[in-house]
C-alpha cells in the first residue's frame, strides 16, 4: 500500500527528491521556500546524502553544478530573487551539459517584491533566465501530489536530457498543506554508468565537462547540438485539458491559478456556459501544437495569470493565425477565489 | 653506456606545449602539481576544478578528470563534487580575481566550512586574460590598464592578503604562501603543496597554498626583471610563509 501524507507543497517537492534518489541538495533560506532545506537538513542527511546551506544561493546552485558533474542525483531550492542569482550557474549548467533539480517557489517582484504568490518568474524560467541562447525543461505543479509526482520526474528528465531541470511552483502551493500519496519509484542506477560524469580517470582517458569553446566553430556545433536536444524535449510535453471538447471559450493558466481557474470553470459550467481549461503542465516545451489544434476548431482564448501577462505571448504565438488570446491578470501579493475568474470568464463569453 | 633518464614529465601532466606568455609562472606550478599528484599516487582519484583567466586551461595540460566553474565559484562547484564523492581527491586553482574579488564568498566560506578541498591559488597581482586590469591584490602604485596612474590606496584600498584572511578560519587545517622565484623557494613551494594535498587526503580540513607568481607581459616586464619583482616587491608585503598547519578546530 502506498504510503498516504499530510504535506505541504513545499514539503511535497522533498520527498519526492528523496524518492527520486536525490543524494545531493545544497540550499540557502528564503521565504516561501524554506520548508525544503529544513526538511532537508535532516531527512537527506538521514537517508545517507549531503546537505549544504551555502554562503549564497550563487554557492548552493554551483555546489549543485559540482554534484551534477560527479553524476549524482542533486536539487537546489529558491525563490524569485535567489532564482536571479542563480541564473549564472544554470547558464554554465546548460552549457556543459549537466542534469540537475532546481526549485523555484515564485514571489511578488521585481525586486524584493514581496513574499506573497505571483507568477512573475514566467520569462525568466522558459526563455532561458541567464546568458546565451539556452533553454531549461521547466514543469508547473498545481497540487501537491503533482509536485511530489513532478519533482521524481524532474530527475528523470534531467538525466535523460543532460540538461537543468525547473520546477516552477509558487507560495500558493508551497505553503498549501494537502494529501499526498507518496510513491517511490524504481532505483535508478544508470547515473553511475554514464559515460561522461567524474569520477577520476583510473583505467579510462580523463573526462573534461566544460561550457568554453574556443576552436573555430566549436560553439556553432555546441549550440546546434543544444537546438536539436530543445526540439527533443517536445516528447516530454504535458498538459491538463478540462472540458474544452465542447467548449467556446479556453482558459489557458498554469500551476496555482490553473487549479483555481478550473473551479470557476467548474461553476461556470454548473450554469450552463460552455467554457474549458487548458493548463499547461510542461512551460518549456510549451504545448503549442495541441493550443493551435484547438484554435483550428474555432475556439476563442483567455488566458489567466499571476503577472502583468508573460505566458499570454507563448499563447498567442501557439493559436495565431486562427485566434488571438484575451487576458486577465492577478496581481502579485493576492491570493485570488474562483469567483474573481468568473466574471472575466463572462465578459469574454459575451454575457 | 645507457643513457638513464633522471628528469622526465610527471605521469599527470601531459607532455605538450602551453599556451602561456613567456615567463608566465602558471607552467612551473602546473609541473608542481602534477608531480605532487605523481609522488602521492593521487592522479586516478582527482577530479580539479578549473576556473577562469588564464589558467582555465589548466585541465588541456594535466592528466585527471576536470569540470570548468564559472567565475570566481570554484570552491563552491568543489564543495558539490567532493559532497558527492568524497573518496575522490578534489582541487581548485584560481587567480586572484577569481579568488579575492569575484569569488570572495565562496572561497571564504568554503575554507570555514572546513570543506576537505586543496586550493591553488595564483597571486600575480593582475588580471591576466582579460588584458591587465586591476586585481584586488595590486600592488600599491602599481599601474593596470584600469588604475593607468598606479594603484591608489585612498580610492582603491590597499592589496588583499589572502593567505591571511584564509589562516584565521576554524575549517583550515593548512594555510601557506610560497614563491617559484628561486630553486630554495620552489622547494619550499612543493612542500607546501605537498601538505596541503594531504591535508585533505587525511581528513584534517581545508588546505590552501598562495603562489606568488609573475606576469611579464601585463606587468611590461622581461621574464627576468618579472621574476626579480617577486623577490623586490611582492615578497615584502605578501612574506612567504605558513600561516596554519593545525587539524580543523572542532566545536567545544
Amino acid at each position: 500500500m502506498a504510503e498516504r501524507i499530510f504535506i505541504k507543497g513545499n514539503e511535497a517537492i522533498a520527498h519526492g527528491a528523496l524518492a527520486a534518489g536525490c543524494v545531493c541538495y545544497f540550499g540557502y533560506p528564503i521565504t516561501p521556500q524554506n520548508d525544503i532545506p529544513e526538511f532537508m537538513s535532516t531527512a537527506i542527511c538521514e537517508a545517507g546524502g549531503q546537505f549544504v546551506q551555502a554562503e549564497s544561493e550563487i554557492g548552493a546552485v554551483n555546489m549543485l553544478l559540482g554534484a551534477a558533474a560527479a553524476g549524482k542525483r542533486a536539487m537546489t531550492s529558491s525563490s524569485s530573487p535567489g532564482m536571479s542569482l542563480k541564473q549564472e550557474a544554470i547558464s554554465y549548467m546548460a552549457g556543459s551539459e549537466l542534469p540537475g533539480v532546481i526549485v523555484n517557489m515564485n514571489r511578488g517582484g521585481p525586486g524584493l517584491g514581496d513574499i506573497g504568490p505571483s507568477q512573475g518568474d514566467y520569462f525568466q524560467a522558459v526563455k532561458g533566465g541567464g546568458h546565451g541562447d539556452y533553454r531549461t525543461l521547466v514543469l508547473a505543479p498545481a497540487t501537491c501530489q503533482e509536485a511530489y509526482d513532478l519533482t521524481i520526474a524532474a530527475f528523470d528528465l534531467a538525466f535523460a536530457y543532460k540538461n537543468p531541470v525547473l520546477i516552477l511552483g509558487d507560495a500558493i502551493l508551497g505553503q498549501m498543506k494537502e494529501p499526498v500519496t507518496a510513491w517511490k519509484p524504481e532505483a535508478r542506477s544508470a547515473d553511475e554508468a554514464a559515460s561522461w560524469r567524474l569520477s577520476g580517470a583510473k583505467g579510462r582517458p580523463k573526462r573534461l565537462i566544460k561550457s568554453l569553446f574556443l576552436e573555430d566553430g566549436a560553439l556553432a556545433g555546441q549550440n546546434l547540438r543544444l537546438k536539436e536536444k530543445y526540439e527533443r524535449m517536445k516528447a516530454e510535453i504535458r498538459f491538463e485539458s478540462f472540458q474544452c471538447e465542447d467548449a467556446e471559450l479556453v482558459v489557458v493558466a498554469f500551476g496555482s491559478i490553473g487549479r483555481i481557474a478550473k473551479s470557476a470553470v467548474r461553476t461556470l459550467r454548473a450554469a450552463g456556459f460552455k467554457v474549458g481549461l487548458f493548463r499547461p503542465i510542461t512551460l518549456f516545451p510549451f504545448p503549442s501544437e495541441a493550443l493551435a489544434e484547438l484554435a483550428r476548431q474555432g475556439k476563442r482564448f483567455l488566458t489567466i495569470e499571476h503577472n502583468l501577462g508573460q505566458m499570454v505571448e507563448d499563447v498567442r504565438l501557439s493559436v495565431l493565425p486562427h485566434a488571438d488570446s484575451a487576458f486577465f491578470g492577478v496581481m502579485p501579493g493576492n491570493l485570488p477565489m474562483p469567483d474573481d475568474f468568473e466574471q472575466p470568464i463572462r465578459d469574454c463569453l459575451g454575457g | 653506456m645507457t643513457e638513464k633518464c633522471v628528469f622526465d614529465v610527471p605521469q599527470s601532466v601531459i607532455d605538450r606545449a602551453t599556451h602561456y606568455c613567456p615567463g608566465c609562472q602558471h607552467g612551473t606550478i602546473h609541473r608542481l602539481v602534477g608531480e605532487v599528484l605523481d609522488e602521492m599516487k593521487l592522479r586516478e582519484d582527482t577530479l580539479l576544478v578549473s576556473s577562469i583567466g588564464c589558467s582555465v586551461f589548466l585541465y588541456n595540460y594535466l592528466d585527471v578528470d576536470a569540470v570548468e566553474a564559472p567565475h570566481g565559484r570554484a570552491p563552491a562547484v568543489a564543495t558539490g563534487v567532493k559532497r558527492a564523492r568524497p573518496d575522490n581527491f578534489v582541487f581548485t586553482y584560481q587567480g586572484d580575481g577569481d579568488l579575492a574579488s569575484i569569488g570572495l564568498a565562496e572561497i571564504v566560506h568554503a575554507a570555514n566550512r572546513g570543506e576537505r578541498l586543496s586550493v591553488v591559488f595564483v597571486n600575480n597581482t593582475v588580471y591576466g586574460m582579460t588584458g591587465g586590469q586591476m586585481a584586488p591584490t595590486t600592488m600599491v602604485g602599481q599601474k593596470t590598464t584600469t588604475c593607468p596612474s598606479g594603484r591608489c590606496p585612498e580610492s582603491q584600498g590597499l592589496p588583499i592578503r589572502m593567505s591571511e584572511i584564509i589562516a584565521q578560519l576554524g575549517g583550515v587545517a593548512y594555510c601557506a604562501r610560497v614563491a617559484v622565484n628561486t630553486v630554495k623557494n620552489l622547494g619550499q613551494a612543493k612542500k607546501a603543496l605537498r601538505r596541503a594535498f594531504e591535508v585533505q587526503a587525511t581528513g584534517q580540513g581545508f588546505g590552501f597554498v598562495e603562489f606568488l607568481a609573475t606576469c611579464p607581459t601585463n606587468w611590461r616586464m622581461t621574464p627576468v626583471q618579472a621574476n626579480e619583482r617577486i623577490a623586490a616587491e611582492l615578497i615584502p608585503y605578501f612574506p612567504l610563509g605558513v600561516f596554519k598547519d593545525a587539524p580543523k578546530e572542532e566545536c567545544a
